[in-house]
This record gives structure tokens, sequence and C-alpha cells, in this order.
């Protein structure tokens, strides 16, 4: 029976040492080393050195004067992050995105881009396709006095088109710029 | 579908395909005990490990000697990891000073790491120290993806020796698993994510100032190590609670397909394995084909399904498009059913998206991927033996039709083999509808439901089959976390992982000790079109015949309610 408890426990306790420590160390040293701002969370820091969050952990925007994040399911908790699980069916899908529709349409601009009247799979997503931002440039250049073309210059330049996914514009970083006009 | 939908998916398939051959002769090299070009860097652990378990790696083992190592070793596992999610509050390296599991939690967890599973009933971020997550967690990551890969190894010695009484050493067939097959691509993959933007640190949750003036904790941890194994491992198991849908396990889209492709990477590289240890790739390229066959049937399926607008939104207000509910803007409807249909293909379970939230057919996609067995790519090393045994299934249904002994690559298939194949058919509907209707028929249930119409049935059978397939996605809505849920599900993991493990290793023992016959004129062929076909059919129609009702109750009706 020792022939089998014996490797059993002490392969065990081996691949717990290189696997379960000696593993993650390493790949902590290196990322420590070679990607320090990932490797700590991507955090965006304001002029005098302050965490405002992290550029990949969406924020919740309020108010006439921003760009809007994605709606969260979780209320913008991040522990833990949470998503709605509503199945496609349920009535209460249906009643809350008509409920937020009718909140958010702008008259004359055409029916309100999905996004922005649907949760994401973390409560969290950080980005919105760029015709969700465009939707509100007119109310966000309204409430700070900028002509809407300013506005519209500022999201083209924070447009990100990789080549294997949709465009997608980060909010955070959108309204960073903003504040800075 | 635009430009980069169809990039996507060119690049998955080039990123799984291209260095599959080779990636493939190099399992066969590493697990067979030849040289490579890492034995200088693995071979000297790789001593040491055998020298302090007192193993000798020469000294092969019969069917049951290797059967009783690999249990005692996950028993061991089990109980480890169990005891470290009790006690993790009197354990180091628990900044966030987080409690013990709950007794039942702790259960459903270790059993489903141990198993490769992966169902999660807890959330990640506030639930496990990082102690847990990695000590725990990852090293039952490795260490079950190469209990499969093992058993696989196995199972080809069985079909490829001729009057053998060995199978090989479990001991050795786990270490080198662990060592050569897994951690170098985990360092890769892990380094290739902290690029993108995954943390990988041991420092406590930042406090920030958002620019509205909230405060927002930013949760990190060592996510890239255990984020890697996940995948390549077909484990599944989030760092994070929402999994790969988080931000910070699944930053962008580049390190979205690396993510997608890790998962069938290996399974797809170990068909080839296969054709070494028999000495005939004509049998992978076929094996594979039939894989590419099912694969390609699903995700068209749920990519049209999923690209139809929801006609319960339809309001003038509201954009007409695909439905982006539960999705990531990053990742948009493309990548988010790729994922969906490539996880459940493979045992993986990790998540982009939210199943729950998916079309019907995209969900009933989900389902079938899992109750066909996951064959499809599958499992690292449960995928390929799970196929192995469709493949052995569909030589005794050609036998039967021809009236002659059915035979594969020379070995006899008699009454011990299929009365072996036909246990392992009854896994998963033991598991998905014996255990799924117990659950259905105790009151509590109906609580930890959370849609409403069949779509509330969806989220039980998507549970049960989950579990039992050892998957580990969920339509994560269902209130997984009682106690009645956890010992069932855990109950349904075990069912489903030792209920084809025991008797893939039988049928191993019994198929090497066969003398190998010649393959004459009048032996059915198992490598051209006509067999590829007999074997898909036979997958479906097992498959099909057994859970078609339980679909028809949920996401068919489901669709058939909507108005599509």
């Amino acid at each position: 029976m020792s022939s089998t408890i014996r490797p059993a426990l002490s392969l065990l306790v081996l691949m717990t040492l290189i696997t379960g420590v000696a593993y993650p160390l390493v790949v902590t040293g290196v990322a420590q080393v070679a990607f320090p701002d990932q490797a700590n969370g991507s955090l965006v820091r304001d002029a005098e050195g302050k965490v405002r969050g992290s550029s990949l952990i969406a924020q919740e925007f309020t108010g006439e004067r921003w760009f809007h994040s994605r709606p969260s399911a979780g209320a913008f908790a991040t522990v833990s992050s949470s998503a709605s699980n509503l199945g496609p069916s349920n009535p209460a899908l249906a009643a809350r995105v008509f409920d937020d529709a009718a909140k958010i349409q702008v008259p004359g601009q055409g029916p309100v881009p999905l996004a922005l009247l649907t949760t994401s799979g973390s409560g969290l997503d950080p980005h919105l396709p760029p015709q969700a931002i465009a939707y509100q440039l007119a109310r966000v250049a309204a409430a700070r006095q900028l002509p809407v073309s300013t506005l519209e210059r500022l999201m083209d330049e924070h447009i990100e088109q990789p080549l294997v996914g949709p465009p997608v514009v980060n909010v955070l970083a959108l309204n960073m710029a903003l504040e800075k006009l | 579908m635009h430009s980069y939908d169809y990039w996507l998916i060119i690049a998955f398939f080039a990123v799984v395909l291209v260095p599959a051959p080779f990636l493939g002769r190099f399992y066969y090299k590493v697990m067979e005990g030849q040289r490579t070009w890492l034995t200088p860097v693995f071979g000297p652990v790789e001593r040491v490990c055998y020298r302090v378990a007192g193993v000798d790696a020469q000294q092969e083992q019969s069917w049951q000697k290797y059967m009783l190592a690999l249990l005692a070793f996950n028993l061991a596992g089990f109980l480890l990891l169990f005891s470290i999610l009790l006690f993790q509050d009197y354990l180091p390296l628990n900044p966030q000073q987080l409690p013990g599991q709950e007794w039942t939690q702790a259960f459903n967890t270790a059993v489903s790491f141990m198993t490769n599973t992966n169902w999660q009933s807890y959330s990640g971020e506030a639930t496990l120290s990082y102690l847990s997550q990695m000590a725990g967690l990852t090293v039952q990551n490795f260490v079950s993806a190469a209990t499969g890969l093992a058993v696989l190894v196995a199972l080809c010695r069985g079909i490829g020796r001729k009057s053998a009484s060995t199978l090989g050493n479990f001991w050795v067939d786990m270490t080198r698993a662990t060592l050569y097959g897994l951690l170098p691509l985990c360092l890769l993959l892990a380094l290739f994510l902290v690029w993108q933007g995954v943390p990988q640190t041991f420092a406590h949750y930042v406090d920030a100032l958002t620019l509205q003036g909230v405060d927002q904790v930013i949760p990190l941890g060592p996510a890239a190590s255990q984020i890697a194994i996940k995948q390549l491992g077909t484990n599944g198991g989030g760092f994070f609670g929402v999994n790969s849908a988080h931000p910070f396990e699944d930053p962008t889209a580049w390190a979205n397909l690396f993510e997608v492709a890790a998962i069938i990477m290996i399974p797809v590289a170990l068909v080839f394995t296969f054709g070494h240890y028999v000495k005939d790739l004509r049998q992978s390229r076929a094996i594979l084909g039939c894989m590419f066959a099912l694969f390609l049937i699903g995700g068209s399926v749920s990519l049209w399904s999923e690209y139809q607008p929801n006609p319960t939104l339809s309001n003038p207000a509201v954009e007409q498009t695909a439905p982006l509910e539960g999705k990531e803007a990053r990742f948009g409807t493309t990548g988010t059913v790729l994922w969906s249909v490539t996880t459940t293909a493979a045992s993986n379970g990790s998540v982009n998206g939210m199943q729950d939230s998916l079309s019907p057919l995209s969900g009933m996609v989900a389902l079938v991927n899992m109750m066909v067995g996951e064959v499809i790519f599958g499992g690292v090393g449960a995928g390929m033996y799970g196929m192995l045994l469709n493949v052995l299934i569909a030589v005794f249904l050609a036998g039967l039709m021809i009236g002659r002994t059915p035979e594969y690559l020379g070995k006899k298939l008699q009454a011990r083999e299929v009365q072996l194949l036909v246990v392992t058919l009854l896994v998963m509907p033991v598991g998905v509808l014996v255990l799924g209707a117990i659950a259905a028929s105790v009151p509590a249930t109906a609580a930890t439901i959370t849609n409403p119409g069949p779509h509330g049935f969806s989220q039980l059978l998507y549970a049960y089959t989950s579990a039992s397939a050892n998957n580990g996605s969920a339509f994560a809505g269902l209130g997984a976390n009682t106690p009645f849920h956890n010992l069932m599900l855990g109950l349904g993991m075990l069912i489903g992982r030792f209920g084809y493990i025991l008797p893939v290793l039988a049928l191993a023992g019994s198929l090497a000790m066969k003398k190998s016959a010649p393959i004459g004129q009048n032996s059915f062929p198992t490598h051209g079109p006509l067999f590829v076909t007999l074997l898909t059919v036979t997958i479906l129609l097992v498959g099909g015949l057994t859970f078609l009702p339980t679909l028809a109750l949920g996401p068919i009706a489901e669709h058939l309610s909507m108005g599509f």
C-alpha cells in the first residue's frame, strides 16, 4: 500500500511547489519587470498621482456632461462583478430595455444603440462601440458648450480597431480627455 | 458579419491547426520518455520528483495498478484542496482576510477542480484567498489535465501494444504531462496575457477614486498564471466570478483570440499523438475530420442564431441588431459565439459572455456539445479517450451491419470490451437525466431558478449537463450555491469523471492483452470518408436519441415561444 501512498503524497507536494508556487512566482517576477503597468492593474492616475481607476474597469458616469458607460447589472460593483443572466425570453429583459430606451432616446437621432440598453457580461465593460458614443455626442456637447465637431474628433482619436475584434472606444479614457479640453 | 469577424475565425483555426501536428508529435515523444529540446530543462526536475516519490520510471503498471495510483493521487489532491478551502482564514496569503468556505461549497469546489470540471458556485474575487487560488486551484488545474492526458496515453498504449500486460506508469505519465506538456505553454500564454493587461501581483486590492468622485476597489491578484492554465488545461475556473468576461481576465480582442484558441490547442494536438501511438496518422486525420464536421455544424447554427435580433425587444426606440445582453463590447457577437461553442466542445467551461443570455438555439448548441460527451476536441486527454470510445462503438455497429467480428486497428472487440463501452454510454444519461430529474422534483429547486418559462428548465438542465460532462460553464443565473445543488452537482462531476476513467482503463488493459490480427482485405477501413460519416452519425444518434426530449422542453420550446 505504501507503494501507492508515498508517491501520491510526495508528488502532490512536489506538484504544489512546482505549479502552485514556483510557476506563479516566475510569472509574477517576469511580469513585474517586463510589464509592470499591466501586471498591477493598468491603473490610471491623475496629475497628483492619485489612482482614479483602471483603464480596464468601467466607471459609472451620470449627468449630462459625461459620456455614459454601458449599463451594469451589478451597479458597477467590482467585488464581486456580476451579470444580469436574464434569458432572451425573460419579460424582465424587455421591460428594462423599453424603460431605458424611453429615457435615453434623443428625438431625431433614431433608435437607441443596443449597447446602451444591454448590460455586459462582466458588469464592468470599459468599452462602447463608436456608434454608442456618437449617440451621446450632442448631449455632451450641449452640456459642455463645445462644438459637436470637436467632440467628434476626440471620439475618432479614441477608436481602437483591432484586426480580430470589433471597434471600441474606452469610455474612461475618452472622459479623461474630455476633462482636459 | 464584418471583416474582423472573418479574421477572428481564420486566425482561430490557424492558431489551433498549424502547430497541432508538431505539438502532437512532441507529446508522443515526451510521454514515451524520448529526448526533446526541453529535456535539459525539465529532465533534472523530473528525476528529483521520481527520487523523492520513490518511483522507478522504468517500472510499468498493470491497468489495475495504474488505476489505483490515479485514484490515490486524485483522492489526495481532493483532500488537500478541500482543507485549504475550509481553512483559508488560518493560512497565509489572504490579504482580504476572507473566511473559509462553507463545507458543501468547499466539497463542490474541490471535486470540481479535481475532476477538471471547474464548476464555480462561488465568486473568486469575493471568497477566495490568493493562496487558495494559487496553491489550491492552480495545482489541480495542472494535475487534473495531466490525469486526463495520462488516461489517454494508457488507452493509446492499450490499442497500440500487442499481448502486453502493462499500460505504462501513472506517476511518470502524470509528471511528464505536467512538466513538459502544460508548464511551458502556460508560461508563454501567461506572459502574453499580462502584456495584454491581465494582472499578476500579490499586492492588496487598490482603492481608487473615480472621475465622478466615487470610491472604487480594484481587485487584483496572480491572475494571469491561473488563467493560462485554466484555458490550456481545459479547466475553465475563472480567477474572477464572471470568468473571462471580466476585463482583467480577457482584456483585448487579441487576448481573446489566444485564450479561445488555447482551449482546444492541446486537445487537437493529442489527436495526432494518438496517430503516433498506433503508427497510422490516417486514423488521426479521420477522427479530426469528424470533430471538425461536428464543430462546424454547431458553430454555424450558433452563429446564425446569435445574429438574429431578439423579437421580444422589437420596438421603434430600440436598435434591432444582434443581441448584446451579457456580451462584452470588445468581443462582439462572433467573439462570444466562437468562445461559447469552443468551451462546450472542449470540457473547458470558461465563458467570455453570459451563456444564460444567449439565444435559445445558441444555448442548445452549447448543451448538445456537452451532451455528446465532449468529444468534439474535448478536454485534455478526456476528449480524445471519449472520442475513441465513440470510434469503438462505431466500429461495433459497422461490424454488426456487415456481420463480422468488429475489430479496430487489428484488435478484436469482444463481449468484455462492448460491456465496458456500454457502461460509458450510461454516464451522461445518469448524470443529466437521473440527477437532473431528482433535482427538478425537489421543491427547493424552484427557488434557485431565476428565469421564467422553458428557459428556467434550461438553467437546471444546463447545470446538470455541465457537471456530468465535467464542463463547468453555467446558465449562471441559477442559484447553484445551495447545499443541495453543491452536493448533487459534486456527485454528477464524480460520476462524469470516473464513470469514464475506470472503464477506459479497464478497456485499455483488455485491449493491450490481445494479439493483433493482421489488417486484411476484408477489414473495415477506419480512415476513409465512409467511416468519418458513420462516426459522426453515431455520435449524433447516441446523444440525440437520449437527450432530444429534454432539449424540446427547454431551448426548443423557448425558441418557438419567442416568435423568431
